[in-house]
């Protein structure tokens, strides 16, 4: 088993062994969560601070819920209405906040790198929740982790990633890991709404829906913000749901076998049609959400881990 | 009073070489240059030994922020004109950016009287070119000739209106006045904090195409054929840009480009895990751009090489990447990092210097930038070998954003004179 990293801020600097680490242990606490058996002994007496500079609701629950179910004291800071509206900057909250010792630091924030900036600055793990366009590993690894459970394996599929791709941070760390763990990845999407210099990210690039879909293993949709709407991007919702949105014509082209993944919450109607999204036999969306809480107790368990070696360490002199 | 400097390795960016020799300065001002197996003993003057250190005419540097008015704390008059002493800098042409904008006379003889009080070197400002640098109507351009001003510009502001920058160009035409212009498409670069590409999209950060650049030099060419005014660019750090640079020049338009010691030492990839002290405006760029940048000045399609000096306090720069803001201070950082250039082989001592110090001096019609006899002498002696790490809290600046902080530089300052006085002796 390997697990180095101190901090999980991205995708980018997990080595495949340290996702397949997480994935096995996620695997596990998912079993133990269907069988109701709690492992409150895991973090126990460890604190578990949320910090979300950005509204959110279910990703902040599972992250709350994972906490709990392994006996962290858990507490939730909703930054949006705290000092920060003071003028207080990003690295004065974490100062402050460090100066309370907490052992995790869950974090959220509209900018990118900003979660990065964070670690740099405080002595517990950090675990990136979603910075701006960036990352958001732990949605990458719960995809990874509902795939696996689905198909079997996590490696040579050919998985199609739809929508806006451009501004998705859920995007980046699935292109990251999916590549790690040698998939065949796809973009789809409309030009507007890919990301420049995408032809060397190592996937391949389609604007046409049907064809991008022709085969695929999974067909993984991203939300469109609603902000994106306004013919900015795109000329109108009902175009881009005639042209990108999920259908079952569409998803015809796939393989029989097929999921569709949604990182929620969906625009019914816009990215994805809602038979599909309810459909039980192609729809994983619910498995998504359950995962994610298997996802998050592993990272946290592996991050305490690892956080209670170094402390040890430090107490006992050794270098690390 | 003369000075003799012996024993020198004499840079001349205008002869295109660089000999061992002797440099005779007498009040102020250059009187002769002797060979190395010259009778000196004769000559009754002060006697600098510089062992075979090169002298090379000091730099003049185009576009340097002092944050007078305004931002004192971030640079003052004193501390900058320290930096650039120890920079080998000895004429800095300082920006309009400040707060408020240098866009009246008033403001500009502010601006005169706080440098000659404080800086121990030359220092000539610029004006805006429009008030407030907003771009809608033109500063009083004859009374900030007048008063000093050696160049119009609204620094890192584009003027978007087309009809509003032509009518400027036309009046600074009749003035014989030298406009000074930001290429950046604004449309495109709103908001930007890197260059798009696989990078930016990598990090999530929201990047501007290189042929922003491009499009607004386009433009702006079309205009100076329409007005027939003299223009610089102030930095040019695309590929793409230089065949439009070229055939604008060639068709005899008064166009001049600059770029930053940055652009030409540093990729976009130096800003790694969003290191705010490699935030500049505009953003580094890919490494084939940096090549063909390096590649211009050696040419001398891109005429000058300045500092793009820009003083930001470390609250500004502790923040996350978009929000940070932009610039990096390089007075004295200028000279050695612009030696990796050479040392690396892709320009010689004289073409450094012809685009440090010649052409700038030359563009603003300055005297100095020459080892000519009856030029002034403003002079840097410099070891272009001497290593070292650099430590930013080391600089004379009052703020510290270098990207080159714990970078090895090769090449030390060893003394910087202006008009042939050492002020800092």
């Amino acid at each position: 088993m390997t697990f180095r990293a101190q901090h999980l801020l991205g995708i980018e600097k997990l080595a495949p062994d340290e996702i397949t680490t997480c994935l096995d242990l996620a695997d596990r606490y998912a079993e133990d969560n269907r069988k109701g058996r709690a492992h409150r002994d895991v973090l126990e007496g460890l604190t578990q601070i949320n910090m979300f500079f950005e509204a959110s609701t279910r990703t902040q629950a599972s992250f709350e819920i994972a906490g709990k179910r392994l006996g962290a004291d858990v507490m939730n800071m909703a930054m949006q209405s705290s000092s920060v509206k003071k003028g207080e900057t990003l690295i004065d909250t974490a100062l402050t906040l460090n100066a309370m010792r907490p052992d995790l630091l869950v974090v959220r924030h509209p900018n990118s790198g900003a979660v990065d900036l964070l670690a740099q600055k405080v002595t517990c793990a950090v675990l990136n929740a979603g910075d701006g366009r960036h990352e958001h590993p732990t949605q990458a690894l719960l995809d990874a982790l509902t795939i696996r459970r689905e198909k079997g394996r996590l490696h040579r599929l050919s998985i199609a990633i739809c929508g806006d791709i451009a501004h998705s941070r859920v995007a980046r760390s699935n292109i990251l890991l999916l590549g790690k763990m040698e998939n065949r990845v796809r973009l789809v999407g409309p030009p507007t709404l890919l990301p420049s210099g995408v032809q060397d990210f190592g996937v391949e690039v389609f604007h046409d829906m049907r064809e991008g879909l022709r085969d695929v293993d999974v067909v993984m949709m991203l939300r469109l913000q609603r902000e994106r709407m306004d013919g900015g991007f795109i000329p109108s919702e009902r175009e881009y749901f005639h042209r990108y949105g999920l259908d079952a014509e569409k998803l015809a082209c796939a393989r029989d076998d097929a999921i569709v993944m949604h990182p929620g919450p969906m625009n019914r109607g816009v990215e994805i049609d809602g038979t599909i999204a309810d459909d039980i036999n192609r729809s994983v969306i619910q498995e998504q959400v359950e995962m994610g809480v298997a996802v998050r107790m592993a990272a946290m368990d592996l991050l305490a881990r690892n956080l209670r070696a170094r402390r040890g360490a430090e107490a006992a002199g050794v270098m690390v | 009073m003369k000075t003799l400097f012996e024993n020198a390795r004499l840079i001349d960016p205008e002869a295109g070489t660089e000999a061992p020799g002797h440099l005779l300065v007498q009040d102020g001002r250059i009187l002769d240059r002797l060979e190395p197996g010259a009778e000196t003993g004769g000559i009754e003057a002060r006697r600098i030994a510089c062992g075979g250190a090169c002298l090379a005419p000091g730099i003049v540097d185009i576009g340097v922020k002092v944050s007078e008015p305004g931002e004192r704390h971030k640079e003052s008059f004193a501390s900058a004109g320290r930096a650039a002493l120890a920079g080998g800098v000895t004429t800095i042409v300082t920006r309009p950016d400040t707060l408020p904008a240098i866009d009246t006379p008033e403001t500009l003889e502010f601006v005169a009287r706080r440098a000659s009080a404080d800086a121990a070197v030359n220092v000539l400002p610029m004006a805006a070119l429009t008030k407030g640098r907003d771009g809608r109507e033109m500063t009083e351009i004859g009374f900030l000739l007048d008063a000093g001003a050696v160049a119009f510009s609204d620094a890192d502001r584009v003027v978007t209106d087309t009809r509003v920058f032509s009518r400027a160009l036309t009046y600074a035409k009749s003035l014989g006045a030298l406009v000074i212009a930001h290429v950046q498409e604004p449309g495109l670069s709103a908001g930007a904090a890197v260059t798009s590409g696989k990078f930016a999209s990598l990090r999530g950060l929201p990047g501007v195409s290189p042929m922003a650049e491009r499009m607004a030099l386009d433009r702006d060419i079309a205009l100076l054929e329409m007005t027939g005014a003299a223009y610089h660019a102030d930095q040019i750090t695309t590929a793409r840009a230089l065949p439009a640079l070229e055939r604008a020049k060639a068709n005899g338009l008064d166009i001049t480009a600059g770029v930053g010691i940055h652009h030409l030492t540093l990729n976009e990839l130096d800003v790694a895990d969003y290191r705010t002290f490699f935030k500049l405006k505009p953003p580094l760029r890919a490494e084939e751009d940096r090549m063909a940048a390096v590649e211009a000045v050696g040419s001398g399609l891109i005429d000058i090489i300045c500092s793009m000096h820009t003083p930001q306090d470390e609250e500004s720069k502790r923040l996350p990447y978009e929000e940070a803001a932009s610039g990096a201070v390089a007075l004295e950082t200028l000279l050695p990092a612009a030696l990796r250039l050479v040392h690396a082989g892709q320009l010689t001592l004289p073409q450094l210097f012809r685009a440090l110090s010649l052409n700038p001096a030359r563009r603003l019609g300055l005297a100095c930038g020459r080892l000519a006899p009856g030029a002034p002498a403003d002079l840097v002696l410099f070891d272009p070998e001497a290593s070292f790490r650099l430590d930013r809290f080391t600089l004379r600046s009052k703020s510290r954003n270098t990207p080159f902080d714990g970078a090895i530089l090769q090449g030390s300052v060893l003394g910087t004179w202006v008009a042939g006085v050492r002020p800092d002796a």
